[in-house]
């Protein structure tokens, strides 16, 4: 006992005999109403009634057909981010530049569309959206590169490589791709009909990228549970030493993570570029790509919890709206609230391998010697 | 160009050297205790609006400058709660807080989007000021330039020849065998992640009230992971971390001058500069694996719980 820090409470964690399952599932929902009382705390101290502002943030953006569409139409880029993320995660990669290759893909498959599209005909649909994996797998390929051959660490390589592709993208529309009809605003021509991706759905704006991230999602389970590549990547992730002593290739590894997420990232760019925006201008991305952290992490880099957690991180991007416009609250309160939501998740996740037990102190529990 | 533009921009690269130095010395600090926190960008920004509001509505710029070291710290000890006393994932935990920190930054600064303050002046030192060349180059920033270049001076004496500093190298290269020896660990390591926090505060509180007298959202724009990508360049060590503060500041400079240079390649180009630099410079440092496992604190990232 005299070795340990002093501790001033009367609880201590204590590690389990072995992870609760139990807090397995319960983290993520627990870290979602902690964030949501947070939330009404917040609103409370803005003045505003709390059960109105709820109604506001949570029920008033989804309870129509529109809404609902709009609630899938923004899950789609946060689900195809995180579960390339979750990928990356599993395996120990730490790709945070997911908003640079979501906009490397808008680029890349803007550009098709922009310059081949109406040459294209019934085939400029799917060369778009491979093209728009293809850029956000290059612009991945870059930390990949540096990682595997240099030890560069990925972190930052794929930050930096987020202000650079913004920074590509707002060139390309004030510069050579401007709409030259248009009104000198940044903007590039609107794409060819054939190139934009159609709503599934009357009334609504969600496209086939929801469909296509909902199979991804599916694949990515198979991937990680029936494959040997998906295995080997769990494997390096939990246990690097074993698994470089078992033969797996840690260079291996990084790219194929690199590479999903990147290639996922920017099929995601596209979606947006394609669907509903329908050109390329200075922004296409209100933050997706760094949400999409968020969302990896509360749906415990699991792709069935990434899909329900896109949700509700879209359920938090239209009430931040919704707010915006009927409380005069500003759109940055979602922001905050995403970010408590991933403190609460990492605070919840603490109790699946350990728990809290009462201490009953010594009579002279000695304090940390100095 | 004339040797008097070659000045004002020397000058002015020490400007937009100074955030990054103090972000990049407190993360330095609690790096060397073992504690990664990628949260700097988002403790930068806390820094900047609270520092910004508070130097606004007090009138008084060392209030902001304390008001900001204040938030930094509070910040940064959120992230100490999560990471050493509750064990989470470091490298998690200091996303979160970035994340947060631009959150929250963005929507209680809000009401200060656009209000003018006025910067620290320039020092005026009789004499030495006025002397051509060498006043404007040495003796004519505001105090806060000097601060952190004492303060440079201050962490490489504390690290290398104190006791406080050779305790907090050891925590951070074996917790265990400090932990062992009697060193309480998780405090040490706490009283690096705030120093960290409050370091990054006054960066931040430097970038709204001095170098750009201004708040807008998200004004940091990656300077915190720069002064994170420095820690590495400069091998964990207080004067490299210096030389490459300066080396980006120079870099930040030189792109608004270079229209005048001569050079003419669109503006979005040349503002990619400091991101493309800091690429190459990890990538430089990396290349031989010896430079990072001899000088990365060896624990670094790695969570230590004492009580098992």
């Amino acid at each position: 006992m005299a070795l340990f820090d002093h501790n001033p409470w009367p609880l201590r964690l204590e590690r389990r005999q072995k992870p609760s399952a139990a807090m397995r599932i319960c983290s993520s929902p627990l870290a979602a109403l902690a964030m949501l009382a947070t939330g009404l705390l917040v609103f409370a101290a803005l003045g505003k009634d709390p059960v109105a502002a709820f109604r506001v943030f949570f029920v008033e953006p989804v309870s129509s057909v529109y809404g609902l569409g709009e609630l899938l139409l923004k899950a789609t880029p946060l689900m195809l981010c995180a579960l390339g993320l979750a990928v990356c995660y599993r395996a120990n990669v730490w790709n945070i530049g997911a908003e640079g290759q979501l906009t490397l893909g808008a680029i890349a498959g803007g550009g098709v569309g922009l310059f081949c599209g109406a040459a294209l005909g019934h085939w400029a649909q799917p060369a778009v959206l491979a093209a728009g994996v293809l850029g956000g797998m290059a612009w991945a390929a870059i930390p990949a590169f540096l990682r595997s051959r240099f030890r560069t660490s990925e972190i930052f390589v794929s930050l930096m490589l987020v202000y650079i592709a913004q920074l590509l993208l707002s060139y390309l529309v004030h510069g050579p791709w401007r709409d030259p009809a248009g009104q000198n605003f940044p903007q590039s021509q609107p794409l060819p009909d054939n190139v934009l991706l159609p709503p599934l759905l009357e009334g609504t704006r969600v496209n086939v990228g929801f469909i296509i991230a909902l199979l991804l999602a599916a694949l990515s389970w198979w991937f990680g549970t029936a494959t040997a590549a998906g295995f080997r990547m769990r494997v390096g992730g939990l246990a690097p030493a074993a698994a470089a002593y078992a033969g797996i290739s840690e260079r291996r590894n990084i790219w194929l993570a690199l590479m999903i997420s990147g290639g996922a990232a920017g099929l995601a760019g596209i979606c947006e570029v394609a669907g509903p925006i329908g050109m390329l201008q200075p922004v296409v991305s209100p933050g997706y790509g760094f949400a999409a952290i968020i969302v990896a992490f509360v749906g415990r880099l699991h792709p069935l919890g990434v899909v329900l957690a896109s949700l509700l991180m879209s359920a938090l991007y239209l009430g931040g709206e919704s707010a915006q416009m009927e409380l005069q609250l500003p759109a940055s309160v979602s922001g905050l609230f995403q970010g408590a939501l991933l403190f609460y998740l990492l605070a919840a996740e603490l109790f699946i391998g350990f728990r809290l037990r009462r201490v009953r102190r010594a009579p002279a529990a000695p304090p940390a010697s100095a | 160009m004339n040797l008097a533009t070659w000045v004002t921009i020397a000058a002015s690269a020490v400007g937009a050297a100074t955030p990054l130095l103090f972000a990049a010395l407190g993360e330095l600090v609690t790096e060397r205790a073992g504690v990664l926190n990628l949260g700097v960008e988002g403790m930068m920004l806390v820094g900047a609006m609270s520092g910004f509001a508070v130097g606004v509505t007090s009138g008084s710029l060392w209030l902001a400058y304390l008001a900001a070291a204040m938030a930094g710290i509070l910040i940064a000890l959120l992230f100490g709660v999560l990471t050493l006393s509750l064990q989470t994932n470091q490298v998690a935990t200091g996303l979160a807080l970035t994340l947060f920190g631009v959150g929250l930054s963005a929507f209680a600064g809000r009401s200060f989007v656009g209000l003018p303050i006025h910067p620290l002046p320039a020092l005026h030192i009789p004499l030495l000021t006025g002397l051509p060349l060498i006043g404007p180059l040495l003796f004519h920033y505001d105090l806060l330039v000097y601060l952190s270049l004492i303060l440079c001076a201050l962490i490489a004496w504390v690290l290398k020849r104190t006791r406080v500093g050779l305790r907090l190298r050891a925590v951070g290269e074996s917790p265990a065998m400090a932990h062992a020896l009697g060193e309480p660990v998780t405090r040490i390591r706490y009283l690096a992640v705030l120093f960290g926090g409050a370091m990054s505060g006054i960066a931040g509180a430097y970038l709204s009230t001095s170098l750009t007298p201004m708040w807008t959202e998200g004004m940091s724009a990656g300077r915190g992971w720069i002064a994170l990508a420095l820690v590495v360049f400069g091998t964990w060590k207080p004067w490299r971390v210096l030389a490459g503060a300066y080396l980006f500041g120079t870099v930040t400079v030189l792109q608004l001058y270079a229209q005048g240079l001569g050079v003419h390649v669109p503006s979005e180009f040349l503002s990619m500069l400091p991101y493309a630099a800091t690429i190459v410079v990890l990538v430089v440092i990396c290349r031989d694996p010896k430079t990072i496992l001899l000088n990365q604190p060896a624990s670094l990232g790695r969570s230590f719980h004492p009580g098992y």
